[in-house]
């Protein structure tokens, strides 16, 4: 569905040269739903502007529903749905105005364009504000105006920027069960960015995390969780002792990676933290240097990105440009 | 499917919500009204404003008035759906590009011609006498000068997306210094020989002064020729600038 190879895009701004997305490889398959996760500036959006063919890459190609995105721009626009991150419904116009507009401009008839905006006012709860200025909706109201433009012809592959930015979490949860439930039903394939872990965690299949332009992991959220983060176990010891004792104990376990202490806690990252805990304190209890508390935490796509890049993709960012 | 077909379509959506409101209509052509209502009885007790009534000389003026303002003015929703992400998702359907700024353009003539109509209308019964061959010629002159204007203050809108007040400043700068050189308002030929020379350089100037012959039936008089030309020209220089800066429209 998707084949970019070394798809990259600079940009010069006040005389400098920017590289937004440095030449990143990616193959999408029919129906997956993938997630595009990375911090403000990572290129997300600009990654995504490109295969939509919003905006022309520097170099590289990309295949995007069979189409070159630089040579056949137009085959890939009708094959494609795109929401971007702003309304797309224009302030003064109506929603159902709106929706036969965009029934039109995708080549649907006349009949065919009455019956689809019907349809898809139906499926999300907008045959009440049809009549309304789109200006006047909210926030919600408004997002899933957006979610029926972008699926009019029935895209074979959806692509959503930021969808969820800006709603509060009931909207939000209202949105994904509209998206998902789209994808059950016409088995669309959706590609997706957010800056939202819990919602790549929760949502999608596949993550692809990208910082500084470039793709740095890509993979299931498990498997990511588990092969580069691991879960973390905290223990408090009754002594700085102690403390060294178990730490050194922790080291020597096979499935360990790192053992940290910082005064009386000691930092174990382990994969499968839940079987090593048990083992773990028995070998305490047998060396004298008993747990006074424990906790096994399971880790998130957040540690995931601090492995992996060293710092932290911090949640709640207001929406990249 | 095709370029008209396109446009058709972006026609069609600019147009609904005017259609659905037409008093909008009356109130987007707020400036020309005031001049109209509070300038003009002025200028009807003022001695020689050229030949026969006050409303012969002032309408057809006022009628140019509402085109610049009006055409000049269309990159305003632009800029408003530039920035909201509307047009954002329009470029992302495979509607042409060229005919997302022809259908606005073409709203833009179109709102204007019914403005212009209504102006003339109102003031027939206060002695405003047209031509009828005139006037239609004078109204399609002012069609074409529409469609370069919209088209220049459409692209000005992408350019300046980034700064609107830019766009604001530029279209806010230039409307009254092109208006008050035009002769609207007052006859040039009692101006000094400076500002009498700056409106030769104003394309608008020619555009008065053949919607003044027109709308008086003098269909061959020298400066309808000029105002052809100069309508042409903008629109010709207003299309091309504007489907440039509309294929390279990358958000």
């Amino acid at each position: 569905m998707i084949h970019a190879r070394q798809l990259a895009r600079t940009f010069q701004v006040k005389g400098e040269r920017v590289e937004a997305v440095r030449g990143i490889d990616l193959d999408v398959e029919p129906g997956e739903l993938v997630a595009f996760l990375g911090p403000n500036g990572a290129g997300k959006s600009t990654s995504l502007r490109m295969l939509t063919t919003l905006l022309p890459p520097t170099s590289g190609t990309a295949l995007v529903a069979g189409h070159d995105v630089t040579h056949e721009g137009a085959r890939v626009r009708q094959r494609i749905g795109y929401i971007g991150q702003g309304s797309g419904s224009g302030e003064y116009m109506l929603p159902r105005d709106e929706l036969m507009t965009q029934c039109r401009a995708y080549g649907l008839s006349r009949t065919e364009a009455v019956r689809r905006t019907g349809e898809l006012m139906a499926m999300l709860d907008l045959e009440s504000l049809a009549t309304r200025p789109a200006g006047t909706l909210s926030g919600g109201q408004r997002r899933r105006l957006d979610i029926a433009l972008g699926m009019v012809h029935r895209p074979a592959l959806l692509f959503l920027d930021e969808p969820s930015t800006g709603l509060d979490p009931q909207n939000r949860a209202h949105l994904w069960e509209h998206i998902l439930r789209l994808r059950r039903e016409s088995g669309t394939t959706l590609f997706l960015t957010t800056h939202y872990l819990d919602e790549a965690d929760a949502m999608a299949e596949r993550v692809i995390i990208v910082d500084r332009g470039a793709i740095v992991a890509d993979d299931t959220a498990e498997n990511l969780k588990a092969q580069l983060a691991g879960d973390l176990i905290t223990l408090t010891l009754a002594d700085t002792d102690h403390a060294g004792t178990a730490a050194a104990i922790a080291s020597r376990m096979p499935s360990v990676s790192e053992a940290t202490v910082d005064g009386t806690t000691v930092r174990v990252r382990a994969t499968w933290g839940v079987a090593v805990l048990p083992e773990y304190l028995r070998a305490l209890d047998t060396s004298a240097a008993p747990a006074l508390t424990a906790e096994v935490r399971t880790p998130t796509l957040d540690d995931v990105f601090l492995a992996l890049t060293g710092r932290r993709l911090r949640d709640g960012d207001a929406p990249e440009e | 499917m095709n370029l008209v077909s396109h446009t058709g379509i972006v026609f069609v959506r600019e147009m609904r919500p005017g259609l659905r409101n037409p008093l909008g209509l009356v109130f987007q052509m707020a400036e020309p009204l005031v001049f109209l209502v509070l300038f003009g009885p002025l200028l009807a007790v003022m001695p020689s404003v050229g030949d026969g009534s006050t409303w012969q000389w002032f309408v057809p003026g006022i009628v140019v008035m509402l085109s610049l303002f009006g055409a000049s003015g269309a990159g305003y929703l632009m800029l408003t759906e530039a920035s909201a992400g509307t047009l954002e998702r329009l470029l992302a359907t495979p509607l042409r590009r060229t005919a997302i700024l022809a259908g606005r353009t073409g709203k833009e003539v179109a709102t204007l011609l019914v403005q212009a109509l209504l102006i003339v209308l109102a003031t027939l019964p206060v002695g405003f006498d047209p031509h009828p061959l005139g006037a239609l010629v004078g109204l399609l002159l002012l069609a074409v000068f529409g469609v370069g204007l919209g088209s220049l203050s459409i692209s000005l809108a992408l350019a300046m997306r980034d700064q609107p007040s830019t766009f604001y400043g530029i279209q806010q700068g230039l409307l009254f210094p092109l208006l008050l050189l035009s002769g609207v308002l007052l006859p040039m030929d009692f101006a000094p020989d400076w500002l009498h020379t700056a409106s030769r350089f104003n394309p608008l100037t020619y555009l008065v002064e053949a919607e003044r012959a027109l709308f008086a039936g003098d269909l061959a008089h020298p400066s309808v020729l000029w105002a052809a030309l100069t309508a042409v020209a903008v629109a010709v220089v207003g299309l091309a600038v504007g489907a440039r800066t509309m294929r390279r429209a990358s958000c």
